[in-house]
């Protein structure tokens, strides 16, 4: 019986299998940063420990760093101390670091993928959940806690137990106006927060095909929100176009026997996989959320649901309970709920193909007076990228706030928050209660959406522009 | 990791079952850098009374600590056992763990040992009426000696082991480090590295 992609890059990294033992599976590419390492490193330190691999190691600053005012000290202390200890960790343990201000700097998922780091059928790990975003080169790519970081570190292995793998079937062709982030959102609605738990997604069909390497990332970068803990999509073309060229890409022979290697990976015509989900991509709409995890989410031509009508008890009681800390009534159109803030950016939707998608929708107009912007590029090559395209003077005419690198609101680790009460239209990944602030409000858009928010002030898509121009 | 064979040291009667880690370590400590210097986080929401088991002087050096049942529910932060071992304690005996807990636990070398409830309580009684009696975790005859009382005690075989062998996760991945060495010799060159 044939393999499925996820079996192939799993097979071909087992060092050692023995029965009734995980395997130990071998790392190619370690991702630090800053808020997961500091006691792993310790781990290290109190054992006489060293970095096994510090060649496929590379951390950079990105949970904490502040967006703007990059050139002063931050002021808050515990995010301070975190990143100090992590310059000094990789500084004693020879670990390659891009620190705030440096070209290379960003959110760790950006970066890997820019740099070239992220290649087909590699394993990768990071101390964070959305390591998942780097299956979408056909890398096996997932999130470890910090006792693993402390055995990567060490060892360059894991020991792991298999995964079992799902196929989400994409198909046929999006509609214009719909994007990646609408059909992983679509997909964790249909499948719900816990349905991907223990499974290795892998993205298939015509919808997924067409896309590009920052939509593909956009989706497996949320495959944690439906409980699974990798996505993967099988490399093609548009995977090897997009990292030739990059500073970490293989060259000359190597290239050669890369590609020669990176088309063996797809799923065999013949493998099994041990679920499987159809999605039709023509008829996605624009996806927004309304409750408090990625799973409530619902197309933007609808209304908040009612969450009497739902026959599931605990469906209905989460349903309850989310409205009541969203401040929302069953019935009211999704489009006539107006927003504080809206936020473009994160490792989900802050690459140069997000900003441009933003940039064109708001081109030559005004933001709604009531709605704050904040565009945060997601590494600090996209910004410079952005600015070489005059996307930040696009923004800035907006009068949307134009930010250096890093998650920002995303988590709110730094001072990017929403203050209690607030509610945003966010393209980043979690709309968790207080996620983004202590009480604030969250509903996860596309960059599209969340740029037809800002115009208008409510939830819109770029289409409710055209109309209300006419 | 030390090896644990045997640990005699004063026992601290615990008498409070459903102890989640929230309580062993409070959430504000999580945010610290270190590994160590957690003993002053330990039931750090405790502590401040007077009367707490640990703020007595016969106990105050105990590294048993005899628990009610459930012990280490809640979160799975792995600063609950750390907080246990930088205040000194070896060994942790309850008639239940919860299980990431105890696999927490049994990665940075903390003995939880699995007793009966009956053999609980008659430990407390030998620990209050005599406090800074000693306490005898004895792991190669599974085996929980305290006053006159004689305790069989469950860990499991593979735990067992990697304790008396003084094997953590590392540990026991680097007996495979001829493994790992051959693999290396094997990835082929086209595979990306971040130094050059
Ligand atoms: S952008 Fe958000 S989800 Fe991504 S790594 Fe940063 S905090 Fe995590």
């Amino acid at each position: 019986m044939g393999k499925t992609l996820a079996e192939k890059v799993w097979d071909a990294h087992v060092v050692r299998r023995a029965e009734g033992e995980p395997d130990l599976l071998y790392i190619d590419l370690h991702l630090v940063h800053e808020v997961t390492s500091p006691q792993a490193f310790e781990g290290l330190r109190l054992a006489g420990r060293e970095v096994r691999r510090p060649d496929l190691t590379i951390a950079t600053e990105d949970h904490n760093t502040p967006t703007v005012d990059i050139d002063k000290p931050i002021a808050d202390i515990t995010s301070r101390t975190q990143i100090e200890t992590l310059r000094r960790n990789c500084q004693e343990f020879g670990v390659r670091l891009h620190p705030l201000g440096d070209a290379e700097q960003g959110i760790v998922h950006v970066v890997g993928p820019q740099l070239g780091l992220t290649q087909p059928g590699l394993t990768v790990v990071c101390g964070d959940s959305h390591t998942s975003t780097h299956g979408a080169f056909g890398a096996l790519a997932f999130g470890i806690g910090t006792s693993e970081v402390e055995h990567v570190l060490a060892t360059q292995t894991l020991p792991l137990r298999p995964f079992k793998t799902m196929a989400i079937n994409v198909e046929g062709a999006l509609r214009q106006g719909t994007t990646a982030k609408d059909i992983i959102l679509a997909v964790i609605a249909k499948i719900g927060t816990g349905g991907g738990q223990g499974y290795v997604l892998e993205y298939r069909g015509e919808a997924i095909r067409s896309l590009s390497m920052e939509a593909r990332m956009t989706i497996c970068n949320m495959s944690i929100e439906a409980g699974a803990r990798a996505g993967m999509i099988a490399p093609d073309q548009t995977t090897f176009d997009y990292i030739q060229g990059r500073p970490h890409a293989p060259q000359d022979k190597d290239w050669d026997a890369a590609l020669e290697y990176w088309k063996t990976l797809r799923t065999d015509d013949d493998a099994v996989f041990d679920a499987e989900v159809t999605i039709d991509a023509t008829e996605l709409e624009p996806f927004v959320t309304w409750g408090t995890n990625p799973g409530q989410g619902l197309p933007l031509s609808s209304s908040v649901p009612d969450p009497e009508s739902m026959a599931d008890e605990s469906e209905r009681a989460a349903a309850l309970r989310a409205l009541e800390y969203m401040d929302l009534q069953p019935g009211t159109p999704l489009r006539e709920i107006a927003v504080d803030t809206v936020f473009i950016g994160s490792c989900t939707n802050g690459r140069i193909e997000d900003l441009r998608a933003a940039a064109a929708v708001i081109k030559g107009r005004r933001k709604a007076e009531s709605v704050r912007v904040l565009v945060v590029p997601g590494s600090f090559r996209v910004r410079a990228q952005a600015e070489s395209e005059g996307l930040d003077q696009v923004f800035k005419d907006f009068g949307a706030e134009w930010r250096h690198a890093g998650c920002s609101m995303c988590l709110g680790m730094n001072p990017d928050q929403l203050a209690p009460g607030e509610r945003s239209a966010s393209t980043s990944n979690r709309n968790f209660e207080g996620r983004q602030g202590k009480g604030g409000r969250t509903h996860l858009v596309s960059p599209l959406v969340a740029a037809a928010t800002s115009v208008r002030g409510t939830l819109s898509s770029p289409a409710d522009l055209e109309t209300s121009a006419t | 990791m030390e090896k644990f064979i045997r640990h005699t040291g004063v026992g601290v009667p615990l008498r409070r079952s459903n102890v989640d880690t929230d309580q062993i370590i409070p959430a504000v400590y999580l945010k610290r850098v270190s590994r160590t210097g957690f003993e002053d986080a330990l039931f750090a929401a405790w502590r401040g009374d007077e009367s707490f088991i640990l703020n007595q002087p016969a106990f105050r050096h105990g590294s048993v600590l005899v628990a009610g049942s459930d012990f280490g529910t809640g979160s799975s932060r792995e600063h609950a056992v750390w907080a246990l071992k930088d205040y000194g304690f070896k060994a942790v005996l309850s008639s239940r763990f919860a299980d990431i807990f105890r696999g927490n636990s049994g990665k940075q070398g903390l003995l939880t040992g699995e007793l009966a409830q009956s053999d609980i309580e008659l430990i407390w009684k030998v620990l209050e009426n005599a406090p800074g009696t000693e306490v005898t975790v004895d792991l190669e005859q599974r085996q929980v000696r305290c006053g006159d009382v004689v305790a069989p005690m469950q860990v499991d075989d593979y735990t067992r082991w990697r304790l008396m062998e003084g094997l953590d996760d590392i540990g026991l991945t680097s007996r495979h480090v001829d493994a790992i060495a051959d693999f290396e010799a094997s990835r082929p060159t086209h595979k990306p590295r971040t130094l050059v």
